[in-house]
């Protein structure tokens, strides 16, 4: 049973080709006379060698990982019982789960069904060889290319360029992996979207103005009782990210203006890290707190002015929020206003222009694409942001904009409506996927008109 | 110091040369025991008094008992090898060494025998009337019309857009620039050459209508055209304003300036009219280096 141990086999095995290779590159460079009468330097054709010897092994394992499921379970489900195999698609499925749990000892260990206790016997021993074979083919393919690999170096096989193309071709794997996981999660979101739509329509969707999916669960009101207007849930978000950025933006630019440009470094030094450990702070910490703290101060001044408060109100959870994401705006920006060049500072102040005057007409101007970026950051946090929520604002869907009752936001409602045992393709269910698009597709949004206008900024002044 | 500056100005002003440069070479290291400046360092009826400055980086001395007169309508010029406080000198005067945070100036510089370092002086106003450019075009990231009109919006000095208009018109022409941009006046300043930036900094320097001129090398990154065109600014505004200059082009020196100062390791060795420094030249240390026997 060497295919626990294939991954580490492999790695070790290519260190070994590596140094015979490397060694084989200098031996090569005696006799040809000396290391410049090589094409390549002698690691680059060490790193070749032990190139052909990982990669064909990992590419065949990658490919076996893959398909192992699919290989083996077309095994076992040949060799079941007729009176098994009759069942229906999805029934068979189960019946496969099934013998697989009894064969990897899980919470169903022992099954009442001997035909399933012998499919179980079966799956683990086709498992065993396959792994087996599927180890020694591995071997094989790491073994064979790198001998090849090893005999073809001479002085004149340009190992470094295939190095440098092997290099190019694993960084292009990676972005790959990155745009296309991306792409992936888009996709099926906009899926389960879809299906959403064809139960309720778009336009409900869109411009309803009653959120109370609970109720929608009932057969006779799906779809048609417009209890699935996302308007409130919108409005909601709105307005906490806005109490949040009305209290982030002011407090955090102004602490970075401060700190970049009136603090000394030492004060800058100690109390840069401590602003940022607000951004460390668990948020489910800041929702407690939100909840306990300041919703009832909230409620306590608001009903001595003699304003109706609820307990929970969307100006305690903004509130919070803007203090949780104050570090995202003071940080970044401190950064962008430090890396205004002195020289811009010292032509504005040799002007005769006032410390203060030189911050507000020079320097923000500079900094001003990566302030805006800054700000983008803590919006998306702002909007993206759902423990604080749950604690301070409150569950209920209101359309309503005052920050005294109590709202609602998308990512709430997302959690609220897929905790607990759910039905798939329940409208409510898949309410949570088209809650989820219309969120990015605000973000996107939003990042797109921030670029806009940083570019347009751009324009006009570099 | 560049060779061929030095060619050229033998060339300008014929020197007889003195001593073997391996010689030369030692006395630059040995600092001079008689700490005197010679020459003429004084004039009747100086702009800027400089009296005893010494300034220091930390606990390390940049400038060292310096003193020197800054003259009505005249263009002074400080030359001297690389690292020998030239530029800390000339930020002395409109105290833009204030905002390194080390460094510390003792002694007396005054601006029209106002001491200019007095804790009641406002460093804003006098930097509106000392007014500086720096050895690296640094126009900001606005319009060329912008950059000019920033001093004046600063300090409120126009009423209205039409005074504004004329200052930026004149400043420009004053700083030979207004033919190359007069139609692209809203476009942004960094977009021009480095000659050409380097003017908008001086055109931005005199919007604001100062007295005293402190230019901190302006020709070292420009080509010998726009040189040309900076150092016929700097004849004219001379008309109006005092001028200091600093610069390692030694015919620079000779054209422009009236009076020249040589510094050597944060002292300052020697001062005279120019001719009389670069055709005869009192101090061996300044003869060595307008000779360019080393530097
Ligand atoms: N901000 C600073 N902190 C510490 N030391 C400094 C600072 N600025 C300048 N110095 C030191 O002061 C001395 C004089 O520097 P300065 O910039 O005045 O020379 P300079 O004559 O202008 O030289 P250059 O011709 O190369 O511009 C140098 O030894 C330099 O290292
Ligand atoms: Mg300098």
């Amino acid at each position: 049973m060497i295919y626990p141990y294939i991954i580490p086999s492999i790695l070790a095995l290519s260190a070994g080709v590596y140094i015979l290779g490397l060694r084989r590159a200098e031996k090569v460079a005696t006799y040809s006379g000396g290391l410049s009468e090589l094409h390549s330097l002698p690691t680059h054709y060490g790193v070749f060698a032990a190139l052909c010897c990982a990669m064909p092994a990992l590419l065949v394992l990658v490919l076996w990982m893959i398909f192992e499921e699919k290989v083996i379970t077309s095994m076992v489900a040949g060799n079941l019982p007729a009176d098994l195999l009759r069942q229906s698609a999805n029934e068979l499925t189960l019946v496969i789960n099934e013998v697989k749990n009894v064969a990897f000892g899980g919470f169903t260990a022992t099954s009442g069904n001997p035909a399933i206790e012998k499919a179980a016997v079966a799956y683990m021993a086709h498992l065993t060889s396959a792994r087996n074979m599927v180890s020694i083919l591995v071997v094989f393919c790491s073994i064979i290319p790198a001998w090849f690999a090893i005999k073809s170096i001479g002085k004149d096989l340009r190992a470094r360029n295939l190095v440098e193309g092997a290099v190019r071709i694993v960084l292009f794997a990676c972005a790959g992996v990155a745009i296309l996981t991306t792409i992936g999660i888009v996709f099926s979101v906009m899926f389960e979207a879809l299906r959403f739509f064809q139960a309720v329509p778009l336009t409900d969707f869109l411009f309803g103005l009653q959120w109370s999916p609970q109720i929608a669960m009932r057969a006779d009101q799906a779809g048609s009782s417009g209890a699935f207007g996302a308007v409130p849930v919108l409005t909601g978000t709105f307005l906490i990210a806005m109490i949040a950025m009305l209290v982030a933006i002011p407090i955090g630019l102004l602490a970075a203006i401060y700190l970049s440009e009136y603090a000394s470094s030492s004060l800058r030094n100690w109390a840069k890290p401590a602003l940022e450990i607000l951004a460390g702070i668990p948020t489910v910490v800041f929702g407690f707190f939100a909840a306990l703290t300041v919703a009832p101060i909230i409620r306590e001044l608001g009903t001595a002015l003699g304003f109706t408060v609820s307990s929970e109100s969307a100006l305690a959870a903004g509130l919070i929020m803007g203090i949780m994401i104050i570090p995202f705006v003071s940080s970044l920006s401190e950064d962008v206003i430090h890396a205004v060049p002195q020289s811009m500072r010292d032509g504005s102040l040799a002007l005769g222009a006032t410390h203060f005057e030189t911050i507000r007409h020079v320097v923000i101007p500079a900094a001003l694409p990566g302030i805006v970026g800054s700000i983008l950051l803590a919006v998306s946090r702002a909007v993206g942001e759902t423990m604080i929520v749950v604690m301070a604002a409150g569950l209920s869907a209101n359309l309503s904009f005052n920050p005294l009752a109590t709202v609602t936001t998308v990512t709430v409602q997302i959690v609220t409506l897929l905790v607990g045992d759910q039905e798939f393709d329940s409208p409510k269910t898949l309410a949570a996927f088209a809650l989820g698009l219309l969120l990015f597709v605000f973000t996107l949004a939003l990042n797109f008109f921030a670029l806009r206008v940083v570019r347009k900024y751009r324009e006009h002044y570099e | 110091m560049d060779v061929t500056a030095s060619r050229m100005t033998d060339q300008i002003f014929p020197i007889v040369a003195v001593g073997d440069s391996a010689e030369a070479h030692e006395r630059m290291h040995v600092r001079p025991l008689d700490r005197k400046t010679i020459g003429s360092p004084f004039v009747d009826n100086p702009r800027m008094m400089c009296r005893d400055v010494d300034v220091f980086y930390g606990d390390k001395q940049a400038i060292n008992k310096v003193s020197i007169d800054v003259g009505q309508n005249q263009v002074l010029a400080m030359i001297g090898p690389s690292g020998c406080g030239k530029s800390t000198f000339l930020r002395c005067l409109n105290r833009m060494n204030d905002t390194v945070s080390s460094c510390r100036v003792q002694g007396e510089i005054s601006l029209d025998g106002i001491d200019i370092y007095h804790s009641s002086v406002d460093v804003v106003p006098l930097r509106a009337r000392v007014g500086m450019v720096f050895q690296k075009p640094n126009p900001f990231p606005k319009s060329i019309y912008d950059n000019v009109a920033y001093g004046p919006r600063i300090h409120g000095l126009t009423r209205d857009k039409n005074e504004l208009d004329e200052i930026v018109h004149t400043s420009l022409i004053k700083a030979g620039l207004w033919e190359e941009v007069k139609d692209r006046l809203r476009e942004p300043g960094t977009g021009l050459s480095g000659g050409q930036q380097q003017r908008l900094c001086i055109a931005r320097a005199i919007a604001v209508g100062p007295e005293v001129i402190l230019m901190d090398e302006p020709c070292s990154a420009l080509d010998p055209i726009a040189t040309a065109k900076v150092e016929e600014l700097i004849a004219e505004l001379r008309t109006q304003f005092s001028i200091v200059i600093v610069t390692h082009a030694m015919q620079q020196a000779s054209r422009v300036s009236q009076r020249t100062a040589y510094f050597h390791l944060g002292d300052l060795i020697e001062v005279g009219p120019t001719e009389k420094i670069f055709t005869n030249p009192g101090h061996k240390l300044t003869e060595d280096y307008i000779t360019g026997r080393f530097g």
